[in-house]
């Protein structure tokens, strides 16, 4: 029990709470914590380390050490922050039900205003991708454009045999043979903005997404003909451009409200049924536009309504009762599904996946152990902290070379560029719907 | 950015002190750094948080001996910490002191199938000591609500209960042997892995539940029994406390030792069901978890018995749960009560009262009028075949008018259960938490004895010092 002296002492404190971004969120929020420890055993940083600061209720101990004044911004505050891997594992463990991903959300963004992880590059590489890259879809896809001739014209693999890689900085070059082969196609190439099914039922809006659009555009095709083969009239609105998720998750929350904004305006909400998502790390974050234009007066109620409209692509599935397809396009393929933190998480979607892909026939289903571990991937974390993404990538690897599995389904583009660059050539990455999508097309002995 | 002075520093470590600790321990293995130290001023208890001076974190036993010497010989106080996840404030930090975490000693270091005995090291998690006695077709009892992540030490040194006392005792029942980090740095070995030894004093059993303020348990003997062949859980709800308190002891009128029989009060389920959703009814006022284990055909009789006895007292509808991995998630969900009762208020007091088995309704009752009286919501749920409940406050540590209320209220059910007979604590451990009551639990001799005990083994008085209680020398 504590005294009554140690709490006044600790309410003085709570009144003072200067600081822009923590102080933005409720005090009950950071209270909510009550520091049991049951998050522990499911921190991948607090396993690695052992050491409290790097565990959930440790990081959650320094934000309300800040929001009481106990504690400035420091470096080693801001480099913590950018430790966590904000896979979210923690919330799924918490029993006391704390808003982790916004206390981070907005720690991070205390990091960034307190400018204490400053360095002149770090600031060019975060205004050249958060303020001009995702956040101008033309700029974005003309990047995509100039990487797509770079990789399918022949000069990639010419430069590789040069050697000229060597002059990149090493962190570079280490990244380098990762990068993601971008489409031909954009999205909006393969997609119409209304595309009608012969008997219609619902009338969705589609996400297109930026990572997505790039570097997976075939399976929001997929998802659309999934959508079209299940009575979803699909809305495509053009030009849409990141959902604000890389952002909210770097310490840019004003950055991620006006992608919000822009997002909400392209579509009619109100002739909708639904906003279908297909990669996790956007769902995650755009369920809860509410909570980012809260104080909009503009935006408010249409971020509310948003949030009550948002699905992921296998939520909406089986809340709607999918056509359990029939076709047969990959046989006798063992295959394992691997849990994006952010749809699982994130999202409490753990089930749906599952329901989908055990549907498709020809396919045999083995569980992955540690299924909801997170792969290392986070969004940026494999660029930012490669040592720590590159360890718990090593052990998903090894985990689904354990299920014996040729086939790896996981519906979050990071996850599945972080694992398809793990195990190999011999194993194929997909997503659950690119999956569902070709059993359809199989039915009618189509293929693509 | 507004630039914020930091508050007053706790007493800090000199430079040369530091240093000899580096040298002692190793550099990475001391952390002084505010942001390092922030996040160890505090255990699993609500309300209590003090900062550390310093964390040291030893990988041998020799490191925590060279360390514990060095200390004493400073005359710097030491607090022993496992991971965190106590319940009485026991392993929060002191003025000025060291924090000694031993979440590095963390190796199991023998199983012995022959003599049905596990050493391990004292950081080493409960669940992994389980985790290591399955594939010998061994069990480890013992089954804290922290058991993912509590170490084996802080048992020990906290003698923890958990789910299954009933049947099996704690986690003093267990312990045969230990290594001992002693005040003057000398490392004691007790006990051994006979069934029966009677050799001296059982000076083991000093340091069960000692919660460091007699030594440094490094190392830990434990035993191990044979893995129940068959278990089944059942589930039975309620709609009074009374008719729940009364199956229960039905149960073990007509000799019935089941390993579980937890219950938890409506508000308890609601908050455990928002959390983990595993079907448990929330319109009830009680649920009872019942578990048998042990030979097949035993715990099938055990199983219709309970189900039957539940019915005749008037259970509301009693479900078995459809398989292994069902009853590990309803077991698991009642692990997370207390943490899921912080669901509803910011601060969260968790008591853990244990009252002769008779006298179980009478407090439940009792504590359902305290709250009443003194406007509070409290939410109760424990483990009723032990007569250990845990009434769970749920306020707001900034209210002050609440938290006199608060006081009054704990300060009667403590009271009531010494008249009870009772313990003020059953499997948290006295720490700071309970500090100011329990003096009323023991007569004049006794609480001496114990300081005594004390003034022995640590004359300096450095050790975890100011818990359980203060040295008024």
């Amino acid at each position: 029990m504590a005294s009554t002296k140690e709490i006044s002492e600790d309410q003085r404190k709570s009144a003072v709470r200067p600081l822009r971004h923590m102080a933005d969120l409720d005090y009950s929020v950071v209270q909510q914590c009550m520091h049991c420890g049951m998050c522990l055993p499911s921190c991948p940083t607090y396993l690695e380390t052992r050491m409290e600061r790097n565990s959930p209720r440790g990081r959650i101990a320094l934000m309300r050490a800040i929001a009481d004044g106990e504690l400035e911004v420091t470096r080693e505050f801001g480099e913590e922050m950018y430790y966590c891997l904000g896979c979210l594992a923690c919330t799924t463990a918490c029993p006391a039900g704390v808003d982790y991903p916004q206390l981070f959300e907005h720690a991070r963004a205390e990091v960034e205003a307190a400018d204490v992880l400053f360095t002149p590059g770090r600031r060019f590489w975060r205004w050249l991708t958060l303020r001009q890259l995702f956040a101008k879809p033309w700029m974005l896809r003309a990047v995509g454009r100039m990487l797509w001739l770079y990789q399918a014209s022949g000069l990639c693999a010419l430069v590789r045999k040069s050697g000229l890689l060597r002059l990149l900085p090493e962190n570079l070059r280490n990244l380098e043979p990762t990068t993601p082969t971008v489409c031909r196609h954009f999205s909006e190439q393969l997609i119409a903005e209304i595309e009608t099914p012969p008997a219609r039922k619902y009338r969705v809006g589609m996400l297109t997404g930026c990572v997505q659009d790039l570097v997976f555009s075939d399976v929001n095709l997929d998802t659309v003909e999934v959508l079209l083969a299940n009575g979803c009239e699909v809305v495509t609105p053009r030009d849409q451009g990141c959902c604000g998720s890389l952002h909210a998750h770097n310490g840019d929350l004003e950055q991620a409200a006006i992608q919000a904004r822009r997002l909400i305006d392209q579509f009619d909400l109100a002739s909708l049924d639904a906003v279908i998502t297909n990669a996790a790390g956007c769902g995650s974050h755009l369920k809860h536009f509410s909570n980012l234009l809260r104080d909009d007066p503009a935006y408010a109620t249409r971020a509310d309504a948003w949030d009550r409209k948002a699905r992921d692509i296998s939520q909406w599935l089986v809340e709607i009762g999918f056509r359990k397809p029939n076709g047969v396009a990959e046989t006798s393929q063992v295959m394992t599904y691997h849990e994006a933190c952010h749809l699982c998480h994130g999202q409490g979607i753990s089930k749906q996946p599952r329901e989908i892909l055990k549907a498709i026939p020809g396919l045999e289903f083995v569980e992955l152990e540690n299924a909801t571990h997170c792969c290392g991937s986070a969004g940026v974390y494999n660029i930012t902290q490669p040592e720590q993404a590159g360890k718990l990538q090593r052990e998903k690897a090894a985990c689904i070379a354990k299920t014996g599995a040729t086939l790896v389904a996981t519906a979050n583009p990071g996850c599945h560029l972080q694992i398809q660059n793990a195990v190999g050539g011999e194993t194929v990455v997909k997503h659950p719907i690119s999956l569902l999508a070709a059993s359809y097309r199989a039915e009618k002995g189509e293929a693509r | 950015m507004t630039s914020v002075t930091k508050a007053a520093p706790v007493a800090t470590l000199s430079s040369s002190t530091i240093a000899r600790l580096r040298e002692l321990a190793g550099a990475e293995n001391v952390l002084t750094e505010p942001e390092d130290l922030i996040p160890y001023g505090f255990d699993g208890t609500a309300a209590l948080k003090h900062g550390a001076a310093c964390v040291v974190m030893p990988r041998t036993s020799e490191v925590v001996a060279a360390v514990l010497r060095f200390a004493v010989s400073q005359g710097i106080p030491v607090v022993t910490r496992g991971s965190g996840t106590g319940l009485s404030g026991g392993s929060v930090p002191v003025d000025g002191g060291i924090v000694l975490t031993l979440v590095h000693l963390n190796h199991i270091l023998e199983v012995d199938p022959a003599n049905l005995t596990l050493l391990a090291e004292a950081g080493v998690i409960t669940k992994a000591i389980d985790d290591a006695a399955l594939p010998h077709g061994l069990f480890y009892p013992p089954d804290p609500g922290s058991m993912k992540i509590s170490t084996i030490g802080g048992n020990v040194a906290n003698n923890s209960g958990g789910l299954r006392g009933l049947k099996y005792g704690v986690t003093r029942d267990y312990v045969m042997g230990m290594e001992v980090v002693l005040p003057d740095g000398s490392i004691a070995w007790l006990g051994s892995k006979c069934v029966k030894d009677v050799a001296g004093y059982s000076m083991k059993d000093l340091f069960v539940g000692s919660e460091g303020t007699l030594g440094i348990i490094t190392k830990v003997l434990l035993k191990v029994v044979p893995r129940p062949k068959a278990r089944r859980t059942l589930l039975a709800s309620f709609d009074s406390m009374e008719a729940a308190a009364r199956s229960v002891s039905k149960i073990i009128e007509r000799q019935i030792i089941p390993c579980t029989l937890e219950f938890l009060d409506r508000r308890t389920c609601e908050c455990v069901e928002d959390y983990a959703k595993v079907g448990l009814p929330t319109s009830a006022a009680a649920v009872v978890l019942m578990e048998t284990d042990g030979h097949p055909a035993v715990v099938e009789e055990e199983a219709a018995a309970m189900e039957a006895i539940a019915r005749e007292c008037g259970a509301i509808s009693v479900e078995k749960a459809a398989d292994e991995a069902h009853a590990v998630r309803l077991a698991t969900a009642r692990r997370s009560a207390f943490s899921a009762l912080a669901r509803i208020r910011p601060t969260t007091i968790l008591e853990d009262v244990t009252v002769p088995r008779s006298h179980l309704a009478e407090i439940v009752a009792f504590v359902e009028e305290v709250a009443a009286r003194h406007r509070l919501q409290i939410a109760t749920f424990g483990h009723f075949g032990d007569g250990n409940v845990h009434p769970t406050i749920l306020t707001d540590e900034t209210d002050h008018e609440e938290m006199e209320r608060v006081h009054l209220a704990l300060e009667e059910i403590f009271a009531k259960t010494i008249a009870l007979g009772g313990t003020i604590t059953g499997e948290h451990g006295v720490g700071l938490a309970k500090k100011p009551f329990l003096s009323g639990q023991f007569d004049e001799a006794s609480y001496a004895l114990m300081k005594q005990v004390k003034l022995a083994l640590d004359p300096r008085g450095l050790l975890n010092p100011g818990k359980i209680f203060d040295l008024d020398r």
